[in-house]
């Protein structure tokens, strides 16, 4: 009761977000039961981890002798070599000093792997997984976010980057990683001209931006796509690499990058590595920003309007 | 020297040998790639706006060297104004072009604040209420109290301002330093 206290702007904040707060775990029950009903096993891999996926742009917070994961691949990965072809996991994960609109430092993440699948494999079985999340928890399979209506029903619009800069920029992926562009013209030029009327994929991104994809031997692009919905970014799959010596060199490669823009050092994951030496059947995976996915469905503008707690 | 990271809104920074603020921030990021720091600077001595987007790669950005100092005026010396420190007496000229229509509110001993950038004074913030006696503005219509209609007057430094009609010559009257608007009449001459 109040007390004749003046109410506190926590539970004002709460109780503003209540509907996007119950739509989140509705989203998240259903997420669980769509991939429990399709075969899969739900793992929990460590949060505290000792040698987080040396990228380029991504920070593992540091937490004493451990970092705080920035995504569970490296040990879901090695959770599949062991013969586990159906897994996955929505957990938080965390990314030093990203906080804005579409970031918080600790965040929601599904990511899941299936064994024998490509990453075109997993855009078919996304678009399903999506259309049964969406008609379940909105009753319809169109979307109203922001000005337009998404149809999850119809036909994705896919774009290779290449198409898509070309498009949108004018200019070919690689021009514009030359001139160190990539990113201001994929935000600025791209990704706000992408279409909204329905989801859109960005596929076959320029080589040197997937360190854990495999690349296609045909035009040396990397096997990898991005899912956007009302031109945000939700979700990243690609055909995984199970190249040990590949995999090695790229991560040899990752971490002189990270020592020249004097990013914290990372030890090397020797588990997963042994287990690329001993062989991985080929696999797929896919990880989706479950918080990105509740502000479409929910109609909400950030990512802290569809979160009981943020830092910022 | 700021990192990149350290972008946020209200850091002040020196870009092209001019101070900066950050007015709006917005951190993006596509998730494989670099971090964008979206920002919106104000230009600090002339207010002019201006986009700028840094990247994560990008080298850090000047710290803008800025003092904000508190002082009295003092007097006026040729095309210069006096001020000086609150606590150490040190004297420091401001030219007539910092000061801006500030030069006509300028009362003596009143305390100011000053923004120094690299040393130099940039902003002169005055109180934001003066009092000023009014010399010279047409005689209203007696009775009229309306405060809709106004008319133009002066004060002392001959600044042109407009106040209600019920104002007569020889009213003090208060002004807002920040817009040069009359706001209210304190007493009747």
């Amino acid at each position: 009761m109040s007390k004749g206290l003046v109410k506190p702007d926590d539970l004002i904040r709460l109780e503003s977000i209540k509907s996007n707060l119950i739509q989140r775990s509705e989203i998240i029950r259903e997420l669980r039961n769509s991939f429990f009903s399709r075969g899969f096993i739900e793992t929990d891999t460590p949060v505290l981890v000792r040698a987080p996926a040396p990228e380029d742009y991504i920070n593992a917070p540091s937490a004493g002798d451990f970092f705080l994961r920035s995504s569970p691949e490296l040990h879901m990965k090695r959770v599949a070599a062991a013969g586990y072809d159906k897994i996955f996991q929505i957990s938080p994960c965390f990314r030093a000093g990203e906080v804005g609109k579409l970031h918080n430092v600790e965040f929601t993440m599904l990511e899941w792997y299936e064994t024998g699948k490509t990453y075109i494999g997993l855009m078919r079985f996304l678009k399903g997984l999506l259309l049964e999340i969406v008609t379940k928890v909105k009753g319809t399979s169109k979307v109203q976010f922001k000005n337009s209506k998404i149809d999850f029903a119809g036909e994705w619009k896919v774009f290779t980057v290449k198409e898509a800069f070309l498009k949108f920029a004018g200019v070919t992926p690689e021009e514009a990683i030359a001139k160190n562009e990539f990113e201001i013209l994929l935000t600025e030029k791209v990704e706000p001209n992408l279409p909204k009327d329905s989801p859109v994929i960005l596929k076959d991104y320029p080589s040197s931006m997937a360190a854990l994809s495999k690349i296609n031997e045909n035009d040396s692009t990397a096997e990898r796509w991005e899912l956007y919905l009302g031109g945000i970014e939700i979700a990243n799959a690609y055909s995984e690499l199970t190249d040990y010596n590949e995999q090695k060199k790229r991560f040899e490669k990752a971490h002189k990058k990270r020592e020249e823009n004097k990013l914290p050092a990372y030890p090397d994951d020797k588990d997963f590595f042994k287990c690329l030496e001993y062989g991985i059947e080929p696999f797929a995976g896919c990880a989706l920003g479950v918080d990105r996915l509740v502000m479409v469905l929910a109609n909400a503008d950030t990512i802290r309007s569809v979160n009981f707690f943020t830092e910022f | 020297m700021y990192n990149v990271a350290d972008l946020r809104k209200g850091l002040k920074v020196e870009i092209d040998g001019a101070p900066w603020t950050v007015t709006e921030f917005e951190f993006c990021k596509p998730g494989k790639g670099q971090a964008l720091y979206k920002c919106k600077l104000k230009n600090l001595i002339t207010g002019a706006t201006m986009d700028r987007t840094y990247r994560s790669s990008d080298k850090g950005i000047e710290k803008a060297d800025l003092e904000e100092r508190e002082m009295y005026y003092s007097y006026k010396e040729g095309d210069l104004y006096v001020f000086s420190d609150a606590e150490t007496y040190e004297e420091l000229r401001v030219s007539t072009e910092t000061l801006g229509k500030q030069k006509y509110f300028l009362i003596e001993e009143s305390l100011c604040k000053i923004l120094l950038f690299n040393g130099k004074p940039v902003e002169v913030t005055l109180p934001v209420f003066i009092e000023k006696k009014v010399t010279e503005t047409e005689p209203g219509a007696r009775g009229d109290t309306a405060t809709n209609v106004m008319k133009p007057a002066k004060i002392d430094n001959g600044y042109e301002f407009a106040v209600p009609l019920f104002i007569n010559q020889g009213d003090i009257i208060k002004i807002d330093t920040r817009t040069g608007d009359y706001v209210e009449r304190v007493s009747k001459a």
